[in-house]
């Protein structure tokens, strides 16, 4: 990291090279109250920092421009994208894909490194779920517009209307609204229901009356009580124990819009651990590129520590690695299925109109995790962030890819074409940037961003002091037993 | 507080219950098992996390949360699955590529994600009305010192309803545990 080179600041890194010795979840000399004080001081600052505004008037200007994009396709109809017979699908469902990809990495920190009890996760696990919540809200916007017709959107929902019709339930496209719906709705609770014991922090230390009230509001009278401790851990576990087959169901659903149609490329029994192996790796990117800057700038380099990027990066290395499994396994079968449409689709995809784009994908996406082998680099967080940009790039590209590539070049080859995006095209993604950007920042700014109870808990002065204590089982205990620093 | 004046329980001025505080987890361990070998009833442990071995010190009865959400996720299952069958099957029939009208394959996605959303729903839903949350006001919240139970302190309190709750009694195991002031409570 950048501070390395200073010798007082070398604390920081509790990286280690022996695996079987546990790092420190927490470094530097603090106590439960110095925790309370770090992560609700960034909400409480009287002043808002300068730098936030300056962020926050280019992502709320781009929300306006979203918005205007939204505006722009309703009142003149879906020409205005770049949508062409054979590529009817365009932006609007790779971002769809890609936002609601973004969107695995919360509850997958939340839920399935919770169940198998991986407690570095509770220093980023409020974040990531809140990135989680933000990218989904993003991901609806598009396949409510991606018609046109914003105002047959209850079209999607099953409830009586004038035509006594009712939706179809076995097209996938519907599968996807009841898996989406539930993801955001099960994320939210899981979110919320964290966030309670820190918003009655945020309560009891309010200075001002409109504080005392919303946050007293929020945290719905939370007094700290054990009888109430010991049913929400119970709930806790059981929202993880949900939500787990629920993150792997999601993008699952979302691969059978693809996988259930017949189209070369599409079709394949491959598509739903490829896609969720491709969702937890650019999920993860986006937290990376979101809590570096962000642990700098608020100084969380003691609770986000350096272990926690290091335990990250390699988590996108064994899922880079999986992704790029997936792609050769997919060039393996067309060749080895013997379907001649199989085979040419995988060529041109390679070589084609579109090898620009799969190759800028296979760069991102296969080569550039392969630097996470060298300790240094990734414990480098400059080279971590950029490698994370890179990766959230690549991602874009391989929605971008498997939708348009396939569809350019189907079984007729009398209506092959080219798609080119339109400037609305692109101002829409832009835009759905800027909302999340957006609502990322307020909830940096009033929102606890990390979960204090969780890190209390997992920190040496949370066990027993007695000897005999110590260890048990690997869920507490034996943390000062033997840690690096 | 002064004794000459009794308020009825529950009014204002009456007595709450007494509250005191520990520094660590395990004076506030042995406090808490002090407590329920007294064989009180009415009283709790107020901490800023889960403290593991807490409730067998205090004698927390496990939740029945898990059968609740069970029966939800149950109930989820059978409503998902009823909406597809009425809706694709009765009121609507789709014929589409002369599938059949009703077969559970293609019903499973959906009626999984039912499932999850009844069973999530409930998990948070029954376990704060299981804590009779929300429940903005409460008489510990007049104390000044409670407000770092949600910080860096740990407190037991013991209510004044509890059948073996003695003025003196009570206040002096309180503080042989904790070796501080017990602070009193008054409902507002």
């Amino acid at each position: 990291m950048s501070t390395s080179t200073a010798a007082d600041l070398s604390y920081l890194d509790n990286t280690g090279t022996d695996p079987a010795v546990r790092a420190r979840l927490v470094v530097g000399d603090n106590d439960f109250h110095s925790i309370t004080e770090k992560v609700c001081g960034i909400v409480e600052q009287p002043r808002t920092p300068p730098a936030w505004w300056v962020l926050f008037a280019i992502s709320s200007s781009l929300t306006l421009v979203l918005f205007a994009m939204i505006g722009y396709l309703v009142t003149t109809g879906i020409g205005v994208w770049g949508l062409q017979v054979p590529v009817s699908w365009g932006y609007a469902i790779v971002n769809f894909v890609f936002w609601v990809g973004i969107g695995h990495a919360g509850t997958l920190i939340s839920a399935i490194l919770f169940l198998l009890r991986q407690r570095w996760r509770t220093s980023i696990n409020r974040f990531a779920e809140g990135m989680t919540i933000f990218a989904v809200v993003c991901a609806g916007i598009f396949p409510g517009i991606h018609i046109g017709r914003v105002w047959l959107a209850y079209w999607l929902f099953p409830i009586p209307n004038q035509m006594l019709m009712w939706p179809n339930f076995r097209s996938p496209l519907l599968w996807d609204v009841f898996a989406v719906g539930t993801y955001a709705t099960v994320s939210l609770l899981f979110w919320y229901m964290g966030m309670i014991p820190d918003l009655a922090s945020l309560r009891d230390r309010a200075k001002t009356r409109i504080r005392y009230y919303a946050y007293g509001l929020l945290s719905l009278g939370w007094r700290s009580s054990n009888r109430h401790w010991h049913r929400f851990e119970f709930a806790y576990l059981l929202l993880a124990s949900l939500a787990t087959p629920l993150v792997l169901s999601v993008h699952s659903v979302v691969s059978f819009d693809f996988a259930v149609s017949i189209m070369p490329g599409w079709h394949t029994t491959i598509f739903p651990p490829y896609f969720v192996a491709g969702a937890i790796f650019s999920g993860f990117a986006m937290v990376v590129t979101l809590i570096i800057p962000t642990r700098k700038i608020f100084g969380l380099e003691e609770i986000i520590t350096a272990r926690h990027l290091e335990n990250m990066a390699k988590i996108m290395l064994a899922t880079g690695m999986m992704v790029g499994l997936a792609y050769s396994t997919e060039f393996f079968i067309a060749w080895y299925s013997g379907n001649r449409y199989e085979a040419f689709t995988f060529l041109n995809r390679a070589f084609g109109p579109y090898a620009w784009a799969y190759w800028t994908m296979v760069t991102c996406n296969v080569v550039v995790p392969q630097i996470f082998w060298s300790r240094r680099l990734r414990n480098n967080p400059a080279v971590l962030w950029v490698a994370s940009i890179l990766i959230n790039v690549g991602m874009w590209f391989e929605r971008f890819v498997i939708v348009v590539s396939s569809l350019s070049r189907d079984y007729l080859p009398t209506s092959w074409g080219y798609y080119r995006p339109t400037i609305i095209d692109v101002l829409t993604f832009v835009g759905s940037f800027g909302l999340f950007f957006t609502l990322f920042l307020l909830f940096v700014r009033f929102l606890p961003i990390i979960g204090m109870a969780e890190v209390k808990g997992v920190m040496p002065q949370a066990h027993l002091d007695r000897p005999g204590h110590r260890g048990h089982g690997d869920y507490h205990g034996d943390i000062a037993a033997s840690e690096v620093v | 507080m002064s004794e000459r004046t009794a308020p009825a329980a529950g009014e204002p001025g009456a007595l709450y219950g007494y509250l005191v505080e520990f520094d660590k987890v395990d004076e506030l361990l042995v406090g808490a098992r002090a407590v329920r070998d007294a064989g009180y009833t009415r009283w709790d442990a107020h901490t800023p996390f889960v403290i593991h071995g807490l409730d067998a010190a205090m004698g927390v009865k496990k939740t029945v949360l898990p059968y609740l959400v069970f029966g939800a996720g149950l109930t989820g299952t059978v409503g998902g699955i009823a909406l597809q069958w009425w809706t694709n099957a009765v009121d609507y029939p789709y014929l589409i590529s002369g599938k059949p009208l009703f077969s559970l394959p293609a019903n499973i996605p959906v009626a999984f994600e039912t499932t999850i959303l009844f069973a999530a729903l409930t998990a948070l839903v029954a376990m704060l009305a299981l804590n009779g949350l929300p429940r903005l006001y409460h008489p510990l919240f007049t104390n000044r010192a409670f407000k770092r139970a949600t910080d860096d302190r740990f407190f037991i309190s013991i209510e004044a309803a509890d059948p073996l709750f003695d003025r003196s009694a009570t206040r002096e195991l309180l503080e042989s545990l904790s070796g501080r002031t017990v602070e009193v409570i008054e409902e507002a």
